[in-house]
């Protein structure tokens, strides 16, 4: 049994990490980009953000004053127990997450859509959003916490299999360009393309293909991690770098996720998560230990299993 | 380019205005005051008095709603600032340069050229935007206090008017300037020019959509 008082105490403490600490991957993506960018408000830029991120870290204050929307993905080990259950769960990661947004403090960037009522600690109807996964093996939870940001840089548009590769492209230039200008997507940032699937689950799948990946992982299907390769470095022959400005840095990298979709559709999605790529994750098992990382390892290949029954051993030998 | 490095008051002269250039890098000295979309309806759509002298305390208008917290005792805790894209305010803020003098419009993106040439520069206003849009412990550094934080109550923390005394707080990027000329419409043209070249191997959408431009000087703001 995990124990529901270790869970909160540690969505806490994530909330904290997620806000504060830039993730090292990213980190490094953009140091990378640091030192190639030529354009000088682009350079000028960048060399600005690094310092930010040192300053943020040396003063425990968040990255960046729009601290985004604080949302939750579970992961559970099927034989995780939670203590009190899923409804506890729930309970403490909205708990966490008002009790953050006071501690840190964070913006109380949640208000009702109509009638702009803010509770101000980012909590309200649907949020924080929680999703779930499931692994086969296991006694663990994963908790993950995503602040991302962004009004801007995301769009989703339905394809057919007539627009092929050309039109995806396209459509992922047109993103990129049309959020570039004056910097709205906060970029350079880590691109996220949802293929496939339905409408909402397409948006789902480039969003989590953004949030949930890390820079230089690659999709295990070696052709789609071409196309990841590829598209990286089309983004960033654009010629447009960190705010709109004359620069070759738009995409710290790439990440392609699909889904089956209808025989008839080629479903695409689009996101951009920004400068401050808020992620933090934690497991946490029965006997209480717990261990930080910043890589959420989502996409296992039991997320991506095209089969009925689950088969590790056949998955394996294919 | 060298680029240069400017510090300046949040009740700048005419003349100081005048010297800005595109791209310099501004440090800003004096009150600075938050006001956005609950400020501007509250203040010129519903007529409440402005509880701050403006312009003599401060010309400097931040679109921006800080990660911050006002304690029980009443005190302030503010952690990072970071500006908010303010092509959203446009229908506000002619009125508000006019009423309330201010001359440093602080935000993420910038306007117009259009908007910098029909009521900033008439009004001797500059836009001054935020670095990277993610600069926000940097800018948190640059707060020495809060003065004060007005309206809360009527329209939330993120909506509030919050007062922060800044202290060599920055890095901004100069805007626009005195000649109405926007920085960012200037290198969207330079970006512009390799366009072509980039969507060679392409092709349109099958299916199209409602005021869909194929222009790609176009913006999707304005």
């Amino acid at each position: 049994m995990i124990p529901i008082d270790l869970i909160e105490t540690t969505a806490e403490t994530l909330m904290d990490k997620a806000a504060i600490e830039i993730p090292q991957d990213y980190l490094d993506g953009l140091k990378a980009a640091a030192r190639n960018e030529d354009g000088d408000l682009s350079s000028f830029v960048l060399k600005a953000m690094l310092e930010n991120y040192e300053a943020a870290k040396e003063d425990r204050r968040a990255m960046c004053g729009d601290t985004g929307v604080p949302r939750w993905f579970v992961k559970l080990g099927n034989e995780a127990r939670i203590e009190g259950g899923f409804v506890a769960l729930e309970a403490a990661l909205r708990r966490a997450t008002a009790t953050a947004t006071t501690g840190v403090p964070l913006r109380p960037n949640r208000v009702h859509p109509l009638w702009r009522t803010d509770h101000n600690n980012n909590v309200g109807i649907g949020a924080p959003e929680i999703e779930y996964g499931f692994e086969p093996e296991g006694d663990w939870i994963d908790l993950i916490t995503v602040h991302k940001g962004g009004l801007f840089g995301t769009d989703y548009r339905m394809l057919f299999p007539s627009d092929g590769i050309e039109g995806i492209k396209r459509f992922y230039l047109d993103s990129l360009v049309a959020f570039g200008k004056r910097g709205l997507a906060c970029q350079p940032a880590i691109i996220g393309i949802g293929l496939g699937g339905s409408k909402d689950t397409c948006m789902v799948l480039g969003k989590r293909a953004s949030v949930l990946r890390t820079v230089g992982s690659r999709n295990s299907d070696p052709k789609i991690a071409a196309m990841e390769d590829e598209f990286k470095e089309l983004g960033n022959s654009i010629g447009m770098g960190a705010m709109g400005f004359v620069g070759k840095n738009m995409v710290i990298d790439c990440n392609i996720e699909v889904g089956y979709c209808h025989t008839g559709g080629m479903q695409m999605s689009v996101h951009a998560f920004c400068l401050s790529s808020r992620r933090a994750v934690a497991r946490i098992f029965p006997d209480g230990r717990v261990e930080h990382r910043t890589d959420p390892d989502w996409f296992t290949p039991y997320q991506r299993r095209e089969t009925i029954e689950w088969d590790p051993v056949r998955e394996a030998a294919e | 380019m060298k680029i240069r490095e400017v510090t300046l008051s949040t009740t700048p002269t005419a003349e100081a205005v005048a010297d800005l250039r595109l791209g310099d890098i501004v440090y800003l000295d004096g009150l600075i005051y938050t006001a956005r979309e609950g400020v501007y309806m509250r203040a010129l759509e519903g007529q409440a008095n402005i509880p701050m002298e403006l312009p003599s305390q401060s010309a400097a208008n931040f679109h921006c709603s800080p990660a911050a917290v006002i304690r029980e005792d009443g005190s302030f805790d503010l952690g990072a600032v970071t500006a908010t894209a303010s092509f959203r305010f446009a229908k506000w803020l002619p009125e508000w340069i006019a009423k309330t003098g201010a001359r440093l419009i602080i935000g993420k993106g910038g306007m117009s050229s259009k908007d910098y040439k029909e009521y900033f520069v008439p009004n001797g206003a500059v836009y001054l935007s935020t670095v990277g849009y993610g600069t926000g412990a940097l800018l948190g550094r640059g707060v020495e206090t809060v003065e004060a934080v007005h309206w809360h109550e009527e329209l939330g923390i993120a909506q509030a008017m919050w007062v922060i005394r800044a202290r060599r707080m920055g890095p901004f990027i100069v805007a626009s300037n005195m000649q109405g000329e926007c920085l960012f419409e200037r290198e969207n043209a330079k970006i512009a020019e390799n366009l072509d070249r980039v969507y060679e191997g392409t092709k349109p959408a099958v299916l199209k959509r409602y005021g869909e431009t194929d222009d790609r000087s176009d913006e999707v703001i304005g």
